[in-house]
């Protein structure tokens, strides 16, 4: 049982509540709910990205409206009885496989149950590890000078994330909340797109060398992963550096760190870190490293035009980046380092370019 | 003695005349590909067929057969059981060009150039050698002929290769057969199998069959027994008179005076309107018309003009009928809706004509694709140059989006939906000899929008009904499956007692909505009965409660009327949309009699109309 428990069931009995009012007051049962499109996203003062005043109603007067309202009844029924009664919890496929016994309420397809588990995130404004959900696959991991605690089914366990670990570090669980910092002398963080590079610079001792927490992104992050990054800047104050490939899905990447995406943005203000900066692979980088390259794609053309009036790269430093990517056709691996020597882009292109954005002094 | 040179090169030019003339008008005559040679030989032999069985006032039923007997090489039968053709006709019908009865005749009829099926007998003998089979009987009691006939190329008569009376199981009909260079292809719009599939829609009274090259048998089975109409003779209307017809019926009249002869050589000329013209023409009305030159004529064309002459009559025009289009579009449609109609007739350039058209909708027909588009000139089917015609342009001109179908701009409309046209008219204005587009004139295209439109606008209606149908089933799975399930669990989870869902039910199915409750007490129970109405019109209803035992302070005052044991008490009541009433009184019984209370009575609302409350109709019946 967790202590937080008592007050998720009761924000999710309330949910039924209001549809057991609504039905009882002879009103056509309905739920509000922000617009969930890149249409009604706002930028906050810290420049994350929320979900603006448009809303929409589900109304049992359609027959799409009347299921989801009747498969949100059965979800909280899960979540309130199954999950935080008798303190289990699912993944978020295995919800979409329980609602086989559901009859009419039952998921055409799983993303129709995530959707509906983040849809009562907004609601209850909690998270879904409140209501035990857990994601499919486990977070990404962490590697660096940092003692933390975590909280674990077993009981509590400490460990330090470069001493106690293996050489995979530290496995970031699907509840940050979990976890408590203890102590660290961690000056950076660096956030990685690829395992192999933060591989490297394990191997190389980058963190040892410039005390710096490297914490793998894997792709388009979880959100585990950006909660962690959010607190470790806001609880420790550690600047964050992203790191990736050169490419308009990369930039994408940053952009999740540092301002959240429309599908979360109920979530940005937990997971979003806007002082996060991006470090590399730039497309200026591509010309004075003189890195291997591959054509873009049509696809890559098209993604970096749709970043041009994306808000999240409303900046000349991106207006700039993005124009003269278009312009070379080329985009660039973080691996491409490797044709300089393995040693290069720790002992070279990481200490230049994080001296470059105030990262580390000379 | 030997033939003098000049002869020789006389015939030669003639007999290289007949052949040239249909080399030269190949693509006219529509012999210009293999697969379109096929495709006009079983036409003109169906046209024949048709209008023969027309003729006799026979239930045509026909016979195509189609045999590849060589590479490129087709033999094509076609057999009807017409009137059968008298013995002596036959050369000249099938083995002389231009011979035919239709050329001068102002009537509607399929075949207009009298070209026909003897061209078909010239293809055959120039890309074969084989000349053309025929059988035909006349009558039970009368032998059937056999004929083996080619076309003499250089004299354009008819050599007879063989002439025999012989068996054929048949009462009376013909039978033709001709080898040909040509191809059967299948699949696309221009195809001998399509080509039939639309004669056979617009001709519901044939029973028609095709065997293919494969031995697979395809049947067109007629769809009524009605014979059509038979298109009656008329004379030609001064209106649609070219200089070149009214010469030659001047030079062979048998009219000895102008006045007279306009009165009876043309249609709607009587003494009056005669002497009107010659006055206008400036020609005395006794000359002889056969004195008459091309500037006289010239003059009597203008007179035409300019003197008032009544429209000309459409009783020599066949229309095949809204109920016929009708049943030959189900035959060979699978579609939800079909709807059909008949224009009164019209005239272009003094020719009458009259148009008709039909809907198809949904069904089996693709949603994605564009309309199928059936285009019809005197029952014969137009396969070719879609593009370039009148009717294509005309659907085209249409806003079919204001009618609820699909449409690029200015194209055809998109949707599951086969549009027919069809112009019946003793003059049909084509684009060109090949006759397989109609001109755009103004008269035709204004007839076909208007005959268009008013079938867009039922198939709009239609699409309106299907849609509230859609929604009435779509809030009938929402009350009968969702709402009640969305009660109990939500009870459920709160354990708390499921909720009447009976008021959602009513707002959801804008219904008049009956809502009693009753509030019991030791020795008084409250009763409150709550009417609302969610529909969009006043509702002027009664409200019945029968009760074993009177009730006390009735709010408002009911008409009581006692009937045996028991109290019937009657509340007139007007809603307004939207409005709500309640209605109170006592009531003096044992607990356990509430629960078998019958439930309150509404007179005077449909049933579906009503929710919470039984429902009688005695006031509307």
């Amino acid at each position: 049982m967790q202590e937080k428990d008592p007050q998720s069931r009761a924000s999710l009995k309330q949910v039924i509540q209001t549809i057991y009012e609504q039905l009882e007051d002879g009103t056509i049962p309905n739920m509000r709910l922000p617009t969930r499109t890149k249409k009604n996203i706002e930028i906050t003062e810290g420049e994350v990205w929320v979900y603006g005043d448009s809303e929409s109603t589900r109304s049992a007067k359609t027959t799409k409206g009347a299921y989801q309202l009747l498969k949100t009844t059965h979800l909280c029924d899960l979540l309130i009885n199954d999950h935080l009664q008798q303190n289990k919890s699912s993944t978020l496929r295995e919800i979409y496989y329980i609602s086989e016994n559901w009859n009419h309420a039952k998921f055409n397809e799983q993303p129709e149950s995530d959707r509906l588990i983040e849809d009562l995130e907004i609601i209850t404004g909690l998270q879904r590890e409140d209501f035990h959900v857990r994601p499919e696959e486990n977070g990404a991991t962490i590697f660096g000078p940092l003692r933390i605690k975590e909280t674990t089914k077993r009981g509590e366990r400490t460990m330090h994330c470069q001493e106690d670990v293996g050489e995979a570090g530290y496995q970031i669980p699907y509840n940050v909340e979990k976890i408590e910092f203890l102590e660290h002398d961690a000056q950076l963080i660096i956030a990685i797109e690829t395992g192999g590079m933060q591989d490297r610079l394990i191997e190389n001792g980058f963190d040892e060398k410039y005390n710096a927490l490297l914490i793998h992104l894997k792709g388009q992050p979880a959100r585990s992963t950006r909660r962690l990054i959010k607190r470790l800047n806001t609880e420790l104050q550690i600047p964050v550096a992203v790191f990736t490939d050169s490419d308009p899905w990369s930039y994408r990447i940053y952009a999740s760190v540092a301002y959240g995406a429309i599908k979360t943005a109920h979530l940005s203000e937990q997971m979003a870190t806007p002082q996060a900066q991006f470090l590399g692979v730039q497309p200026t980088d591509i010309i004075e490293y003189n890195l291997s390259t591959d054509k873009l794609t049509n696809q890559d053309i098209k993604a970096l035009h749709n970043e041009l009036t994306d808000p999240r790269f409303n900046t000349p430093y991106w207006d700039e980046q993005i124009k003269l990517q278009l312009e070379l056709g080329k985009k660039a691996e973080q691996q491409a380092f490797a044709g300089k020597g393995l040693n290069y882009v720790t002992d070279t292109y990481l200490p230049t370019r994080l001296t470059e954005i105030g990262m580390i002094k000379r | 003695m030997e033939d003098p040179l000049a002869w020789k090169l006389a015939k030669r030019q003639e007999s290289i005349s007949i052949a040239e003339f249909f080399e030269k008008n190949r693509q006219i005559l529509g012999f210009d590909s293999q697969p379109r040679s096929l495709i006009t030989t079983v036409k003109e032999a169906v046209d024949n067929a048709l209008d023969a069985c027309e003729e006799a006032e026979i239930l045509p039923d026909i016979l195509i057969f189609v045999e590849q007997t060589g590479r490129d090489v087709i033999t094509l039968i076609v057999e009807d059981n017409g009137p059968g053709i008298v013995r002596r006709q036959i050369p000249c019908v099938f083995a002389k060009l231009l011979y035919g009865s239709r050329f001068h005749a102002v009537k509607q009829s399929r075949g207009q150039q009298g070209i026909g099926i003897s061209a078909a007998v010239l293809h055959s003998q120039l890309t074969s050698g084989k000349p053309v089979r025929i059988i035909s009987k006349i009558g039970k009691d009368h032998p059937a002929h056999y004929f083996e006939l080619v076309i003499n190329t250089k004299t354009n008569e008819p050599e007879i290769l063989k002439d025999e009376e012989i068996e054929w199981d048949r009462l009376h009909g013909t039978r033709v057969e001709l080898e040909m260079e040509a191809s059967y292809v299948r699949g696309r719009r221009q195809s001998v199998y399509e080509y039939l599939k639309e004669t056979a829609i617009v001709n519901p009274h044939a029973r028609i069959t095709l065997v293919e090259p494969d031995g697979n048998e395809m049947l067109f089975e007629r769809a009524s027994e009605e014979m059509p109409v038979a298109a009656r003779e008329v004379l030609p209307h001064p209106h649609g008179i070219e200089l070149g017809t009214l010469m030659k019926i001047l030079r062979y009249t048998e009219r000895k005076r102008l006045a007279p002869f306009l009165r009876y050589s043309f249609s709607k000329i009587g003494l009056h309107t005669a002497e009107e013209i010659c006055k206008t023409a400036e020609i005395d009305p006794n000359t002889d018309p056969r004195t008459l030159g091309v500037d006289d004529a010239k003059k009597l064309i203008k007179a035409f003009k300019k003197v008032k002459i009544m429209a000309p009559s459409t009783d020599c025009l066949s229309p095949i009928g809204e109920e016929l289009i009708y049943r030959g579009l189900r035959k060979e449609h699978t579609a939800d809706y079909i709807t059909t109609t008949t224009r009164t007739p019209s005239v272009h350039s003094g020719h009458p004509f009259i148009i008709e058209a039909g809907i198809a909708y949904g069904g089996s027909l693709r949603k994605d694709e564009r309309a199928k588009i059936l285009r019809f000139a005197n029952r014969v089917p137009l396969l070719y140059q879609q593009g370039a015609c009148a009717i294509t342009h005309t659907i085209e001109k249409i806003k079919w989006r204001q009618y609820g179908i699909d449409q690029a701009q200015g194209s055809l409309p998109t949707g599951p939906l086969v549009i027919l046209v069809h112009i019946a008219s003793t003059h049909t204005p084509f684009t060109s000899e090949s006759k397989e587009a109609i001109a755009d004139v103004p008269e035709i295209m204004n007839e076909i929008g208007l005959a268009l439109k008013e079938l867009a606008r039922r198939v709009s209606a239609y699409l309106g009904k299907e849609k509230t149908l859609t929604k009435r089933r779509e809030k009938e799975v929402i009350i009968k499956k969702i709402l009640p399930q969305l009660a109990t669990k939500t009870a459920q989870i709160l354990e708390r007692p499921t909720p009447d869902i009976n008021p959602i039910i009513a707002k959801i199915m804008g219904n008049v909505l009956v809502k009693r409750e009753i509030h019991e007490n030791e020795k008084v129970h409250q009763v409150i009965i709550q009417v609302q109405n969610n529909t969009e019109t006043t509702q002027r209803f009664t409200l019945h409660e029968t009760h074993e035992h009177p009730i006390y302070n009735p709010s408002p005052t009911p008409k009581t009327t006692p009937i045996a044991s028991e109290y019937n008490y009657q509340w007139k009541i007007t809603l307004r949309p939207q409005e709500k009433k309640a209605i109170l009184y006592d009531l003096q019984t044992k607990p356990d009699e509430l629960q078998k209370l019958p439930p309150p009575i509404i007179d005077g609302i449909e049933k579906e109309l009503v929710t919470g409350a039984k429902a009688i109709n005695q006031r509307g019946a």
